[in-house]
């Protein structure tokens, strides 16, 4: 059975995983939180430096208490991208060591399609039309031809970046969703905000800024409410879109946004009206975490991928479609297999 | 009768005239949704008109009403039937018309290109925008093209006679082009 150890450090949360076919055999999480304010590149990779190693014995550790040793180990993926440049960096330096000095092949991973990839490992999801909703990433997607293009995207920031920008004019702290969420549970009538649809594409950095000024007038829990009645109705609007244009019937939820109930009520009224199925991952798959790096680093293993030392480069720009899909048969369009 | 349903819209037609309703979309806040639905109807009625100002056959608008739109029903092909590299020169020459008049039609398909009386019609402004920008004269013609290969087989043809007449009306169209290869290199979907 191939055992595939993962790193994941793209953004704030470093964490590593031991994936077989079967399940998650380890992961181990050390996540950092900014003392105030958001996340500071440098101080992120710094966090990552300071706890790779611990974490990365602590999970070999845990490994074996589940009975894998590093020598069942068959290969070290990493996220290669997208992400901050200096976080990608430091956990592309602790998987080249690891692959070193164990000998160890190294598999370079997508952060976009690993998050793909753990959904349709966790869902009975197949070939969906993914809204993959992050800090920095707002993406429609869905496979098609050999690789997972992209439908629909953010021209600007992603959806989390401006729920945090505005929570921090706001005086919440980070990260700014899950509070935002919060206080729209508590609200009366809905401010008017923009909504910016182009085409396939959407455009948060006016809602957000719109959101900040909507504050001297009314109260936070209505503005809160607007910004994600709005920003959501967007992204659910492309996302029936795609299902419209491609024929699919399957929708999966993907990223750490993917947490906010609401986003998850209206994509599925979205999918029931269209008759199309919805799938949200656990919890715990949905924002960054190891086990996806693992997991998109096992297929691709299976399928024949090694990235040799010298083309293990980090990219921070780093397109989910200039990704080659080999782990699913060509054949399969519109009905991918798994 | 009715025709056909998008994901945005149903279309009837009744006594010769087409009736498109922008439907509601219950994910969406009422307000909200209201708000978008009459926002892009007028929108859309408006670029038809402009469309047709600057020398682009579109259905003459008779009536809005909310979000619902009467317009003149096009009778005639739908070019996909009948395309042809003489035809797909003209096509040029009309899409270049509009791209010239700074509107962008955002789902350029061969399906709504109906040719009527010998003239090329264009129809469904649903995504249609006003933009000047290279990108998005490049997107739309893009989207046209991949039409042509996944349903013509002489699309080379067909595409060359386009740039053609697009030219010819257009004077960026060069810029344009350029363009439309590069996005073609990008993989990017839409």
């Amino acid at each position: 059975m191939t055992t595939v150890l993962g790193i994941e450090g793209t953004a704030w949360n470093l964490s590593a995983a031991i994936v077989n076919e079967k399940d998650v055999v380890a992961e181990v999480t050390e996540t950092y939180r900014p003392p105030t304010g958001g996340i500071h590149p440098r101080e992120a990779a710094q966090h990552h430096a300071k706890y790779a190693s611990q974490v990365i014995r602590d999970l070999l550790n845990e490994g074996k208490q589940h009975g894998v040793d590093v020598g069942d180990i068959d290969a070290i993926a990493f996220s290669q991208g997208p992400g901050l440049g200096p976080c990608l960096r430091t956990v592309a330096t602790a998987a080249r060591m690891l692959s070193l000095s164990l000998n160890i092949p190294l598999v370079g991973v997508n952060h976009c399609i690993a998050h793909i990839e753990v959904g349709r490992w966790k869902t009975p999801a197949s070939d969906p039309v993914v809204l993959y909703v992050s800090g920095a990433n707002s993406q429609v997607l869905a496979y098609r031809m050999g690789k997972y293009r992209v439908f629909g995207e953010t021209l600007d920031i992603g959806i989390g970046n401006a729920f945090d920008k505005f929570a921090r004019n706001a005086g919440l702290s980070h990260p700014g969703g899950p509070k935002i969420e919060e206080y729209a549970k508590n609200a009366d009538k809905y401010i008017p905000l923009p909504y910016v649809v182009k085409g396939m594409d959407f455009s948060f950095s006016g809602l957000s800024t719109a959101a900040t000024d909507a504050l001297k007038n009314a109260s936070i829990e209505d503005v809160c409410y607007s910004f994600q009645e709005t920003a959501f109705a967007m992204m659910v609007e492309v996302t029936e879109r795609a299902l419209a244009h491609t024929g699919k019937s399957e929708v999966l939820l993907a990223g750490g946004v993917g947490a906010n109930m609401r986003l998850r009520e209206m994509l599925d009224i979205m999918c029931d009206d269209r008759g199309a199925s919805f799938y949200v991952p656990e919890k715990r798959f949905m924002g960054d975490n190891g086990a996806m790096i693992a997991y998109l680093g096992l297929i691709m293993f299976e399928s024949g991928t090694v990235t040799d030392i010298d083309r293990s480069h980090v990219n921070p720009n780093f397109r989910p479609d200039d990704v080659e899909v080999i782990w699913i048969a060509e054949d399969s369009d519109n009905e991918g297999t798994k | 009768m009715h025709l056909t349903s998008g994901a945005e819209a149903t279309i009837h037609l009744e006594d010769g005239v087409i009736i498109k309703e922008r439907v509601p979309k219950r994910y969406r806040l009422v307000e909200l949704d209201e708000r978008i639905r009459k926002e892009r109807t007028r929108a859309e009625a408006r670029l038809m008109s402009e469309a047709r100002r600057v020398g682009v056959p579109t259905p003459i608008i008779y009536d809005i009403n909310g979000s619902t739109i009467e317009m003149e029903y096009i009778t005639g092909e739908p070019i996909k039937n009948v395309m042809t590299p003489q035809l797909s020169e003209r096509v040029g020459e009309v899409v270049g018309r509009l791209h010239s008049g700074g509107i962008i039609h955002g789902d350029l398909t061969t399906s709504n290109i109906i040719l009527h009386d010998d003239k090329i019609y264009l129809i469904d402004f649903g995504l249609a925008f006003v933009s000047r920008i290279v990108e998005s004269q490049g997107v739309d013609v893009h989207v046209l093209f991949q039409t042509f290969e996944s349903t013509h087989k002489d699309h080379e043809k067909l595409i060359e006679a386009f740039c053609k007449g697009y030219s010819r009306t257009f004077e960026n169209a060069d810029d344009v082009i350029k363009r439309v290869k590069e996005i073609e290199k990008r993989g990017r979907y839409a």
